[in-house]
């Protein structure tokens, strides 16, 4: 059977370029980028461009690339070293309720064990923040404000520049989770007031396991954990050459062709909302209408089980999620959905489909005739979720 | 045939994949999520580790796998009955209860209404036959010694007719492993799991905690009435039960009944202790009722031998009339067989 992958949102494919790219390291370059002799010096050399590479796709300076093993280190790093960093000149934590676990789970747990304050903001029903709101729960102890670029669920942007201007204005270092954009959308620190921003190669055809923590010149930054003084002492441990390279590679191919391939997948995804819209009843777009990725199309459908549907579309050849893939297995609704307001009957029967450079027309059509024959099924089988 | 496998992590329900693949079926393996990973209460198959038993054993296979969330209806149908049944002063039988409203009948009407598969299979050593009309019959497995068709006699023919069981086909649990192996999976030298997937934890603790008023202590009275003394909640024993009574009298006791409105335990000699009357409801048949009042052999547990009996059944379930004496926890079903072919069964009532 022919699949159609359509759950980018978790992960890419690695583009063949960048998979040779990564084999070549792995088969010629052996090196460690730390050691004095040749070998370590051809590494160190590849590294150094792979980091020239990502600090020009985001408008950066090299020195201000931090490489890590992907998303959830670098959204630790951020918040927790920023925290330990300014420790003594507050304890405020301010981000959003439609955050990535990655930064939820990490500033609770600062919350619990180093008795940080936190102000978790709310969303309107699309899913944005108000910036308005982070000017306002910014107090004089705030030492960062979080607030992730484009939602990894619902695909809402946030309006990141105003935030970081309000930061600014109150010298609150701002982070942002762009995990999602980069590659995807422009985001050019030299305009964009953020201090740090995470990276992640899988989310751009790279590999996984290797991503970056743009941490821009004098902002306070301290490193999370111990051993050798790699990446100017700010993340220990030997880099990952290869998956560095490839990051590198990745992130150049994906910048050079965006302007072609974002408007492309966005395409795509309205002739799949309109699609599904008028084929299935009772049926709820989430996110924001205009302020989206452009490969995002997150439903919620009445009356059936996410879980049910992601199978059903699995065995139909189609793979999709029903919304974060690290949150798989369990049925509590995603924490988003309900931030947006949806009922936790309604947030359950969630189907998050997200398109890739593999996507075609015709498999949008694949979807849906596919589709709107298994949600009836579904809903004949339960007739309430 | 498109063919659902609940897969539980262990080699029969894995073999069980095996086969049904080699005889050309489009084999999907199931596997249910019963309780949250850090759960502490009663488990089965639901476990983490034997998730990811299974998830492996369907690679090795190269078949699709869906791990599914059956939480709510475990907890509902069997933590909540198995927790309830020490209330009531029962002996619970969580593998019947699973059976019943777990993967017979919320798996299987999955199966059958969302993914669009043709029937399920499990891992049950026990066999269906068909007749040529089309019917179904559930019959013991070839392997005496691992017969587990106990388990299943609450199942009709809306069931058996789109159930699959090939281990119980298997000439012995050493073919079920030599098949395992040539295929190489790696479940081919797991231990056994236990018959009574709840066994083995601290599930008394678990029910303490769950319904603590069957285990506050009672009095112990023999069967005239006397007041013997007292015991620590009736949630800890059960009929028939000898050891543990904490009463010296210079005789055996046993436990002969549990009257739970009373919190109290009646206990007797051996002599007492057999009956040849008990209550059943809750029957089931797995062709169709053999008639108001029929001749069978009636299993009284999980793997026990057969005795003479009539049932005779009324509107509300029905008496079983034991040719000879025994005792029998109520709560605990009792299973009608012809032959190797279960007709069906019911629970003993405490009545």
């Amino acid at each position: 059977m022919r699949r159609i992958y359509l759950d980018h949102a978790a992960t890419t494919p690695v583009d063949p370029r960048v998979a040779e790219a990564m084999a070549a390291v792995y088969r010629d370059a052996p090196g460690n980028p730390s050691s004095i002799h040749d070998e370590g010096r051809q590494a160190r050399a590849l590294m150094d461009t792979a980091r020239e590479r990502v600090a020009a796709a985001i408008g950066a300076e090299p020195s201000e690339i931090v490489f890590t093993s992907g998303g959830t280190e670098a959204d630790n790093l951020a918040v927790r070293g920023t925290v330990a960093a300014l420790r003594h000149k507050g304890d405020h934590v301010v981000t959003t309720a439609i955050e990535h676990h990655a930064v939820l789970d990490t500033v609770s747990e600062l919350e619990r064990e180093q008795n940080v304050r936190l102000t978790v903001l709310p969303v309107d029903r699309y899913g944005r923040v108000d910036p308005e709101d982070v000017r306002e729960a910014i107090t004089a102890r705030t030492v960062l404000v979080s607030v992730m670029h484009a939602n990894n669920e619902i695909g809402t942007i946030e309006p990141i520049a105003e935030i970081g201007r309000i930061c600014r204005e109150r010298n609150v270092v701002f982070h942002s989770d762009a995990v999602q954009t980069v590659g995807a959308l422009e985001v050019d620190v030299r305009r964009l007031p953020v201090d740090l921003l995470s990276l992640n190669a899988h989310k751009f055809y790279g590999p996984k396991g290797v991503g970056a923590l743009y941490v821009r010149k004098g902002t306070p930054f301290a490193r999370i954990q111990t051993g050798g003084g790699q990446e100017r002492d700010r993340r220990a441990g030997t880099e990952n050459v290869a998956g560095i390279v490839a990051m590198g590679a990745a992130l150049e191919i994906a910048t050079r062709e965006r302007a072609i391939e974002s408007p492309r997948l966005a395409r795509l995804r309205d002739l799949l909302l309109s699609g599904v819209r008028d084929a299935i009843d009772d049926v709820v777009v989430n996110g924001h209408p205009t302020e989206r990725l452009p490969n995002n199309a997150s439903l919620c459908v009445r009356g059936v089980q996410g879980e049910s549907l992601i199978v059903a579309l699995d065995l139909a050849g189609i793979a999709a999620s029903s919304g974060a893939a690290c949150t798989t297995g369990s049925l509590e609704p995603s924490h988003v959905l309900l931030a947006i307001g949806l009922s936790r009957e309604l947030a359950q029967g969630s189907l998050r489909l997200t398109l890739g450079r593999a996507t075609t027309d015709e498999d949008v059509d694949v979807v849906l005739g596919e589709l709107p024959r298994i949600v009836s099924r579904l809903r004949a089988a339960s007739p309430v979720a | 045939m498109k063919v659902f496998v609940a897969m539980s992590g262990g080699v029969d329900s894995s073999v069980a994949a095996a086969l049904l693949q080699e005889r050309g079926h489009e084999v999907v393996g199931v596997w249910m999520r019963l309780a949250p990973a850090a759960d502490t209460g009663p488990r089965c198959c639901g476990t983490f580790e034997a998730g990811e038993d299974a998830r492996r054993a369907a690679a090795v296979l190269g078949i699709p796998f869906y791990a599914l969330n059956y939480e709510d209806v475990f907890g509902r149908n069997v933590v909540d009955r198995f927790v309830g049944a020490y209330a009531e002063g029962e002996t619970p039988n969580p593998c019947v209860a699973c059976n019943q409203y777990v993967k017979f009948e919320a798996l299987l009407g999955d199966v059958l209404a969302k993914f669009g598969g043709d029937a399920l299979a499990t891992g049950h050593y026990a066999r269906v036959t068909r007749d040529p009309d089309g019917g179904a019959r559930l019959r013991r497995a070839t392997d005496a010694q691992k017969d587990q068709s106990y388990a299943l006699y609450m199942l009709g023919q809306r069931h058996l007719r789109r159930l699959l069981l090939p281990i119980g086909e298997l000439a012995d649990k050493a073919e079920t492993r030599r098949i395992a192996a040539r295929h190489g999976l790696a479940t081919a030298t797991k231990p056994d799991s236990q018959d009574i997937c709840f066994i083995g934890g601290d599930y008394r603790d678990f029910a303490r905690r769950r319904v603590p008023d069957a285990f506050v202590p009672g009095p112990i009275r023999s069967s005239e009435g006397a007041e013997l003394g007292m015991h620590e909640g009736i949630g800890a024993y059960t009929v028939g039960q000898r050891e543990g009574l904490g009463i010296a009298t210079g005789e055996r006791l046993y436990v002969l009944r549990i009257e739970p409105s009373a919190r109290a335990l009646v206990v007797g000699g051996r002599d007492e202790l057999g009956r040849t009357r008990y209550r059943l409801r809750d029957l089931r048949f797995t062709v169709t009722t053999p008639g108001a009042a029929f001749d069978i052999e009636v299993a009284l547990r999980y793997r026990g031998t057969p005795v003479s009996a009539e049932v005779r059944l009324d509107e509300r379930g029905a008496d079983l009339l034991l040719h000879e004496p025994a005792t029998v926890s109520p709560g605990q079903a009792a299973v009608f067989y012809r032959g190797d072919e279960v007709v069906g069964g019911g629970i003993v009532t405490s009545s």
